[in-house]
This record gives C-alpha cells, structure tokens and sequence, in this order.
C-alpha cells in the first residue's frame, strides 16, 4: 500500500513537472498537429483514404512513443541536469519503484498526446474518430500505454548509466515506429525485422489499437502487449538495481 | 548498534574519464587516497579542504552515492557498498548551490515527493512537513514555486528535505555555498540544533569560521589525503610560532604578489578579493618581522587597513594544506 502511494504520488508530481514545463507544454501543442498531418498525406499519397482513420490512429501512436521514450530517457537526464537524480537513488527504495513514476507520468502525457492528435486530424482533415471498437479501443489504448512505459522503464536503465543518453533517444525515436509498425505495416518491412518486432511491446500494443480501431481481434494482441510487458518490467527493475550499482562504481550520477 | 556513527577505513577514489572515439584516451584520477577516520554518534564533524581536495567525493562514498575503490565506510555498523538500504534509511544529505530541488514544484510538493521517497508515514507526513517548515522558516511560502526563492530559501528547503525521515546522520556538503551572511547565519544555527539534539552531522565546508564555531572535531583534507584530524582548539596550533600580517589593498598585480612570496621569512601567503578590496595574509616565523618589507614591495599601491594579529584556524588551515606541510598528525 505504502508502495502504491509513493508511485501514485510520485506520478502525480512528475506530472506537475512536466505540465509546468513550456517546452513540454509546446511540445504538447505542436507534435500532434506534425503527427497528424505527416500521417494523413502519407496515407493520401498510397491512394487509401479508407484508412486515415489508421492514420489518425497511428500518428497518434507515434506520438505516445515519443512522448515515453524522450520522458523515460529525457527525464532521466533531466533529472540528472536538476541534481534530482542522486536524490532519487539515495532515497531507501528499490530503484525501479523511484523511476516507475516518471514512466507512468509519460504515458499519461502520451494519453493525450493520442486524444490530441485524433482531435486535430478531426479538426483540420476531417478525419471522423469513428472506430470499429470504441470500448475496446480504450482498453487497447491503456494496454498500449503500459507496454510502452514498461519499455520506457527498461530503456531508463541504460539512460541511469549513460550521461549522454540524450543521443541513444534520437536513435530510437524512428526505427521503433518503423519496427511497430505505427504506421506502416510490418509486412511491407523486409523479412529480418520480423523476429526483432515481435518481441517489442510497441508492436502488439499499436495493433491492438489499430484492430481495435478498424476492426479485427484485438485481446490476443493486448494478451502479447501485457505479458512482454510484464517481462520488460521483470528486466527493467532487475537491470535498474544493477545499474544503479553501475552507476555508483563509474560516477555517473551526477553531471561530473 | 555501533556507537560509532561513521568509520571510514583507507577509502580511495579513483574516476576513470574517457576522450576520442578512434583512439580513445583513459584518464585516471585519483580524488581520495586511503582518508580514514570515525565520527561518534551525535558529533559535528568538519571535513575541511580547498576546492577539489576530495570532500565530496569522501561524502558521496558514506553517503552511498559513490562505491569506493578500495576501503570500506560504515554507517552505525551498516557497510555502505553492502548494506545499502540499511545505510540509505539512516542518512540524509544536504548540498550547496541551486540544483537538487524540483524547481517547477512548490515547496510543500517538494517536501511531499521526497517524504514518500524516503518513506516517512503517509500519517506523519503532514505535521513533519509542518514542523520542518517552521524550523527552516519557510511557513507561508510553502505554497510558491521553488523557481522563485532566493539561494538562502533554496538551501533552507534543501535542509528540510534532507531531514524528512529524521536520519541519524546528516551529510552536509557545503550547505552554505553563496548564501548571504545572515543566511548563512541561520543556517549554522539550524544545524548547532541538530547536532544538539543528537543528529550526527558531517559537514564541508570552506568557511574557516563557520567550521570553527560549528565543529567538535575537523580534518583538513587535500590533494585527496587526510592532512590533519583534532578540534579546532587543537588545530590551531598548526600556526603556533607564527606572525601574521594582513593588509586591506587595492590593485595588488601578480609582480607585486610575487615579490612578496618571495620575501626571505615568509611562510605562506593568500591574496583574496572582496569586491573591490584585495585582502594580503602574509604569514611568517615568529621571530621574524616582514611587515616593513611587505609594506616596501606595496609601494604604488592604494592601501588601506594593516595589522598584525594572531594566528587564526583559517591561518592554521592555509599552514595545513600548503605544500611543506607535515605528515598527518591527529591530535588526540
């Protein structure tokens, strides 16, 4: 219970954080309308205008990952840059349960980022948010979200012992819309990248929420999305306990 | 439980940095070279040293931030590379200067955050806060947005975290670094109460006097190496047998600064800059006078005070952590 409400109100704080944050909050403003206009001209150039829904969908997944990958990594960094990091892994807590609130405060952040970006493909294409699964596709949404953040968790591991982890974010931020499938469908990547997308998160929680959203059977893909979720959290919690005794021994905590 | 509140033993530092991709180039340094001492539970401890000496590096091994390279520190009995948690719940750390605080949060959503980190009671959490608040003197402006206070409010707010979970030991690191004098004032006199009340506190600092006034014992620390361990009585002594010569100055070059080192008799001197006004400490053995010639090698230069007084504890240090200093001594 003490647990919970640490990481209830740990959430609740980052959060605060990061709506106070001009640069998030243009971010906020700003990415959706990209997003939603990138998707929605892609989509219009392959001749399927019976998919901007997709499109819709799918810029607003790219969003969510953006926003869990730059807040798992960024926050990291940033609270290494606020001299906030030491404080984190000074307190007597296992080190994952101090970062999982910065994961789930990105993903609430990435929850708007996908009601956003569906919102201004409405508002500027006329991209009717009509899905095949309404109720299903807010589950699929949730599940989606939690996939990512237990990615995100396992992904700030690295960025604990990394002082430049700034640059692996720029790394991953395309290949793993690519990977997903966010987007483009899998089937039109070549062949090797199969294996190494169907062990990301990302990419049974983006086709629950695609199926969901233009019809198809969306609980086995929320099945995958949760169970290689909960090992990503498994990973992310034993690798962060590792890594914080990393970090101790190279002085990576701190800035210098 | 070990009456000792802190026991390092021959800790070490090494950092290891690495420049260039293609042909990369380690570099080693070596912060902390084999510092051993211990502190009794309810002492004030002083860990005095000049600016890369080692002191927050010594810190941040006890405090388990930093895993030393050789040597071991415990905490009341708890190693600090092993038992870690049993460590972490009985420490706090302070430091100086703007960062450490969640600038965007409130005061109050600070202290809320790190109260559930540090796992304080979700039923005591309310009237804690409350109370450190009245003790740091920040009651009333809990509500504001920490991006707004001054340095001084900073660092009483950097306290009050620090002191959520009543720790047993306090590490304060240079808590106060560029707060103004009567700031610091307060300060010393928070941290007098603690230790007062049985808090064991293990302070950094660079103010001679701040130590001097606060610190039941104190060990000067530079180029890595415990230089000297005693009370600041005992330590003192390190200037016996020495005349000091202080001179108020404006426009001191480094010509004129040279000459005077080089004076025959002289032991050490420093040359400090307080906004305008250049203070000369020139140090020499007892029994020899340099002030007419230390007046002599000035000659053009706008002066103001001159005096001669008694070795001071900021002599003591200068004497220290010079070059030709002794071996360690621990006075006892």
């Amino acid at each position: 219970m003490r647990l919970l409400r640490m990481v209830g109100v740990g959430s609740l704080m980052h959060l605060k954080m990061a709506s106070r944050s001009p640069f998030e909050i243009a971010t906020g403003l700003i990415v959706p309308i990209v997003q939603a206009t990138m998707a929605v001209y892609l989509l219009r150039a392959s001749e399927q205008p019976q998919n901007m829904i997709k499109a819709a969908v799918g810029a607003g997944l790219m969003g969510i990952w953006s926003q869990v990958l730059f807040g798992s990594g960024g926050a990291i960094q940033r609270q290494r840059w606020m001299g906030t990091l030491e404080m984190m892994i000074i307190s007597p807590r296992p080190p994952a349960l101090t970062v999982l609130p910065i994961t789930i405060a990105t993903g609430l952040q990435g929850t708007y980022t996908m009601a956003a970006t569906l919102v201004w493909g409405w508002v500027l294409y006329g991209i009717v948010p009509s899905f095949a699964h309404p109720g299903l596709f807010l589950v699929a949404v949730v599940v989606c979200i939690v996939g990512l953040g237990m990615f995100g968790l396992l992904l700030a591991s690295t960025f604990i012992l990394m002082r430049n982890a700034n640059a692996v974010c720029n790394t991953l931020e395309y290949p793993i819309w690519l990977l997903s499938g966010m987007l483009v469908p899998i089937t039109v990547l070549p062949g090797w990248t199969e294996p190494v997308a169907s062990i990301l998160p990302t990419t049974w929680g983006a086709r629950a929420v695609h199926e969901a959203a233009t019809g198809g059977a969306v609980w086995p893909s929320v099945g995958w999305c949760l169970l290689i979720s909960l090992m990503c959290f498994g990973f992310g919690a034993l690798s962060m306990s590792y890594v914080e005794r990393r970090a101790r021994a190279a002085a990576t905590l701190a800035l210098a | 439980m070990s009456e000792l509140a802190i026991e390092a033993v021959g800790l070490r530092r090494t950092y290891r940095s690495r420049t260039g991709w293609l042909r990369p180039k380690i570099r080693q340094t070596e912060a902390v070279k084999g510092v051993s001492f211990t502190v009794a539970k309810g002492e004030l401890f002083g860990l005095l040293g000049p600016n890369g000496a080692g002191k927050t590096t010594t810190i941040k091994m006890l405090n388990t931030l930093l895993i030393p390279s050789a040597g071991t520190a415990r905490i009341f009995g708890h190693d600090v590379v092993e038992n870690t948690t049993e460590v972490r719940r009985r420490i706090g750390y302070v430091f100086g200067g703007d960062r450490g605080l969640y600038d965007r949060l409130s005061a109050l959503d600070n202290l809320r955050y790190f109260a559930e980190l540090y796992a304080v009671p979700a039923r005591e959490q309310k009237a804690r806060i409350g109370e450190l608040l009245e003790l740091v003197n920040l009651a009333g402006r809990e509500r504001e947005r920490v991006e707004g206070y001054s340095r001084g409010m900073r660092q009483r707010l950097h306290i009050a975290r620090g002191l959520l979970h009543r720790p047993q030991v306090l590490f304060l690191d240079e808590p106060s670094i560029g707060v103004d004098p009567v700031a610091a004032r307060d300060l010393r006199r928070t941290v007098a109460d603690l230790a007062a009340t049985g808090t064991t506190v293990l302070l950094t600092t660079h103010y001679m006097a701040e130590a001097d006034e606060l610190c039941d014992r104190i060990a000067v620390i530079a180029q890595g190496e415990l230089k000297a361990l005693g009370t600041p009585d005992e330590l003192k002594h390190y200037a016996d047998g020495r005349r000091v010569v202080e001179v108020e100055a404006y426009g001191i070059d480094d010509d004129v600064y040279g000459r005077i080192r080089r004076i025959a008799g002289v032991k050490e001197t420093t040359l400090e800059a307080q906004g305008a006004v250049q203070l000369l400490t020139v140090q020499s053995a007892s029994d020899v006078d340099v002030q007419g010639e230390v007046l002599a090698a000035l000659d053009g230069v706008r002066l103001g005070r001159v005096a001669a007084r008694r070795p001071t504890l900021e002599d003591a240090y200068v004497s220290i952590v010079s070059d030709d200093s002794p071996e360690l001594v621990v006075a006892t």
